[in-house]
């Protein structure tokens, strides 16, 4: 008995000894969503282009909040007004041991939109950019007009080898051969669906990340992601689910990091047709689409309890939207607020408009796209309903949504009258939301792709404009905060609320939350 | 011949049927794009072009052996799921095994001896089997057995091992404990209707004239209930197993999405979810290929175990 018990306890001493030191230097981060290439130009999604910061790195960071930090680049001004000349780091090496030079960036300026069979590239940032290399350690940018938002278009792809990128197919991105990068982590193995393992590169010019060997695992089904951390068997998780949040709270061998995210989830009104498809008197006959009147679309923001969806739908996990992105962020307007919930003077609004009774409508959103879409949608059409706003709710999977919701009707117009959406800033700043939603819709010249109202000012219009040809910052942001001013006021989208981001982690360590929504496995750090 | 037929018909059907539910390109593409660029998107991905031409250039293909390429991954879609095709067979094959192992037997004691304790239990238990959704009893699996008691892991495939030049999670011990769980939550069923057609021959077949003639030839139980009885009750158990063999490969979609198992019924509702139609297509038209495989399998073990039964009599 006494011997049985000794040898017990030395298997456990061994145990003991052989897996902490391990568990100490190696995380497993559970994702929400699966990366689908190693290939860092292959697809330009946020789940790629999270995985692609451990292996590569860009020439520009952003950094948590989005503000643009020195990446490969260790400066960057105009010299002219359609020259941009950014100063290479020296010394920088290849996860080969090559050096990293100009001639990499000239290079993947070419590749970043051109990969084969990739379902998006990078080519909206790229296009109307030329770089083109003075020495080994400077590279200018050159627009054909002026162009203020070069370095944060260029914060947005990764920089590659040139050695291994001219035969690289994505395929050999995935196997690791052509997968060298300058960034803080070197490939170590791709198992589809299955894992993502880095190991540290241990010649990084930038700060060395905490972990010797990073394992990302996607868990795409909420209720088991969460599983996982509460079993012990991942060391951080993506996308906590709003409902669990509280639950959490109270583990006490886990801790939350939240922070708010670049994305603003919003209400879209039909401002084009004269006849909405949606919107119907309350005897169910054609109207006058009542949207097009100021007056009505005031009355739907202030109807709406932007308090209660806050704490009752989304559990106090976000935070009340005023404009187009939270404070912070470059070319937000200091004077807009939330608009308060007032549902009298909502009521007599509509009484002036000549609709003391109301109408009927229909809100459309999506079911699976943003944190509790199909519940805020709920939540809005009572709200509107209380009013006297007879609103129906329909929504569904994103997959059909967005086609209908962006080119559904005749002529590939949008199809519906009034939608829940959400608009995440890439750039980190206000005029990436004003040129996609606000922006009179302008096919030949790439503005308003994502104007699903159809809202148009021409003031507005040559406001944002003007502010992508203005290099000078501080007369930029003037500009922005002017035209989102104008257009919130004028009710061209109904801000919601900003969505906040909630990572789950073991006690003891920390996650820098960031605005982009990554996961990145430098932001955890022992606490 | 009518298998041809069958496969050819499906792929019409999957490809039309799929072809019209929204549209891939709002899944693909970053929302920062603009209009060129969506244009350019839905050119290079062959979209912008009438469905029906779409169809002639895929059956084209497909005749060649090619079932189109994956947009979200840009690789041959038969590629992708022969490559996560391991991963879901082994869950299969184990589940099978369970099924089989746990299902005959105690089928044949609830049978034989039907009126008692033991034999209620089972009974009972084997219709919470068939009645309990597989993603509650998924999720409950995990918390008690991950979460609270901390045996297994959560999710994931483990450790891989090689044996007789096959990869699989199989051969190592850190594998098994991560299939344990999803294993057992994909047979649990299986078990139950192993249970209950097991049972319900076994009944049928004491009370007729050759069971009671071999005990009456003086035959010890254990060869009676062996080799006569068994060899006559497991015709309609093979038939069931065989297909639901197809259905554990084909659609363990379920399982594989709660325990994260990176099998192929994961790739098929990732796919769905994303509009990766050609993936989509590829693998509703190699599973229809699987299940007439089944079949002739299926057809085969008959020909073994009942004399009466051989493939040239089929025919006719």
């Amino acid at each position: 008995m006494h011997r049985v018990r000794m040898v017990f306890a030395a298997v456990v001493a061994v145990l003991l000894t052989s897996t902490t030191p391990i568990l100490a230097k190696s995380a497993t981060i559970a994702l929400a969503s699966e990366p689908t290439s190693i290939d860092p130009h292959f697809h330009n999604l946020s789940p790629n282009n999270a995985l692609a910061r451990h292996i590569f790195d860009r020439l520009v960071h952003p950094d948590s909040n989005q503000k643009l930090t020195p990446g490969l680049a260790v400066s960057w001004k105009p010299v002219d007004s359609t020259t941009w000349e950014f100063k290479l780091r020296k010394g920088v090496k290849w996860h080969d041991g090559s050096p990293f030079t100009a001639d990499d960036v000239v290079f993947t300026f070419g590749r970043a939109v051109s990969v084969p069979n990739s379902p998006s590239g990078f080519g909206t940032y790229i296009k109307g950019k030329t770089a083109v290399k003075i020495d080994d350690h400077t590279v200018h940018i050159k627009t054909a007009k002026p162009y203020p938002l070069v370095p944060n278009d260029i914060s947005t792809f990764s920089i590659i080898s040139k050695k291994h990128g001219e035969s690289g197919k994505t395929a050999d991105y995935n196997s690791g051969k052509a997968a060298i990068g300058t960034g803080p982590y070197k490939y170590k193995q791709y198992v589809p669906g299955d894992r993502f393992v880095f190991v540290r590169n241990e010649s990084y010019w930038g700060d060395k990340p905490q972990w010797d060997e990073l394992t990302f695992k996607p868990i795409k089904s909420s209720p088991s992601r969460v599983a996982a951390m509460l079993a012990g068997d991942v060391d951080m998780i993506a996308q906590v689910p709003t409902i669990d949040i509280e639950r959490l709270k109270k583990e006490p061998k886990l801790s939350l990091s939240q922070g708010v995210s670049n994305r603003v989830i919003y209400l879209h009104l039909d401002h084009d047709r004269d006849n909405s498809p949606f919107v119907k008197a309350n005897d169910g006959s054609d109207i006058k689409n009542p949207l097009k009147d100021l007056r009505v679309r005031k009355a739907i923001s202030m109807a709406i309890n932007r308090d209660a969806i806050v704490e009752r739908v989304m559990e106090g996990v976000a935070i009340k939207a005023g404009q187009l992105l939270p404070a912070g962020f470059f070319g937000i307007s200091s004077k807009l607020k939330p608009v308060s919930y007032d549902p009298a003077g909502a009521k007599k609004l509509l009484a002036e408009a000549g609709l003391k009774d109301g109408f009927k409508l229909t809100i459309h959103g999506p079911n699976d796209r943003y944190i509790n879409d199909a519940k805020i949608a709920e939540a809005i059409a009572q709200m509107l309903t209380r009013i006297g706003i007879k609103t129906e709710v329909v929504t569904m999977p994103r997959s059909v949504y967005f086609k209908r919701a962006s080119r559904g009707g005749p002529n590939k117009t949008p199809e519906f009258s009034f939608i829940l959406v959400g608009w995440g800033a890439g750039s980190g700043e206000a005029s990436s939301p004003l040129k996609s939603l606000i922006h009179t819709y302008d096919k030949s010249h790439g503005f308003g792709a994502s104007n699903r109202g159809r809202y148009s000012n021409t003031a507005v219009d040559k406001l944002i404009e003007d502010a992508l040809a203005t290099v000078d910052d501080a007369k930029r942001q003037d500009m922005l905060a002017k035209a989102t001013e104008i257009a919130i006021n004028d009710g061209a989208i109904i801000p919601l609320h900003y969505q906040v981001n909630t990572w789950a982690t073991r006690k003891g360590l920390k996650y820098d939350a960031r605005t982009d929504e990554y996961t990145l496995g430098m932001g955890l750090v022992s606490e | 011949m009518q298998s041809a037929v069958v496969v050819f018909v499906m792929s019409v059907i999957v490809f039309f049927g799929v072809n019209v539910v929204g549209d891939p390109i709002d899944m693909l593409i970053n929302p920062e794009a603009d209009q060129e660029d969506i244009e350019i998107a839905i050119r290079a991905l062959g979209l912008d072009k009438p469905i029906g031409e779409q169809y002639l250039f895929f059956l084209k293909n497909a005749l060649a052996g090619n079932l189109g390429r994956s947009f979200i991954f840009g690789e041959p879609a038969l590629q992708l799921i022969l490559q996560r095709m391991p991963a879901t067979m082994e869950l299969a094959f184990a589940a099978l095994i369970m099924a089989v192992v746990l299902g005959i037997p105690l089928g044949l004691y609830a049978g034989l001896k039907p009126e008692s304790l033991f034999a209620r239990t089972t009974m009972s238990v084997s219709i919470l089997g068939f009645s309990l959704p597989t993603f509650w009893v998924g999720l409950m699996m995990i918390m008690v057995f991950a979460v609270i008691l901390g045996w297994l892991p959560s999710t994931g495939r483990g450790e891989l091992g090689t044996f007789m030049g096959m990869t699989s999670s199989l051969f190592t011990l850190d594998g098994l404990l991560h299939m344990l769980m999803p294993a057992l939550n994909l047979a649990l069923l299986k078990i139950s209707l192993v249970i209950r057609l097991t049972r319900a021959g076994t009944r049928e077949a004491v009370l007729q004239d050759y069971i009671k003639f071999a005990y009456a030839k003086g035959l010890k139980q254990s060869r009676v209930i062996f080799v006569h009885l068994l060899k006559n009750i497991l015709i309609p158990v093979i038939t069931v197993l065989g297909l639901e063999f197809g259905n554990l490969i084909a659609f363990s979609v379920v399982t594989e999405t709660i325990f994260a198992w990176p099998g192929m019924g994961k790739l098929l509702i990732d796919s769905i979810q994303q509009l990766d139609r050609p993936v989509i297509v590829a693998y509703l038209i190699l599973i229809v290929l699987i299940f007439v495989a089944l079949n002739l399998i299926v057809d085969i073990a008959y020909s073994i175990l009942d004399p009466r039964v051989r493939l040239g009599d089929r025919k006719a």
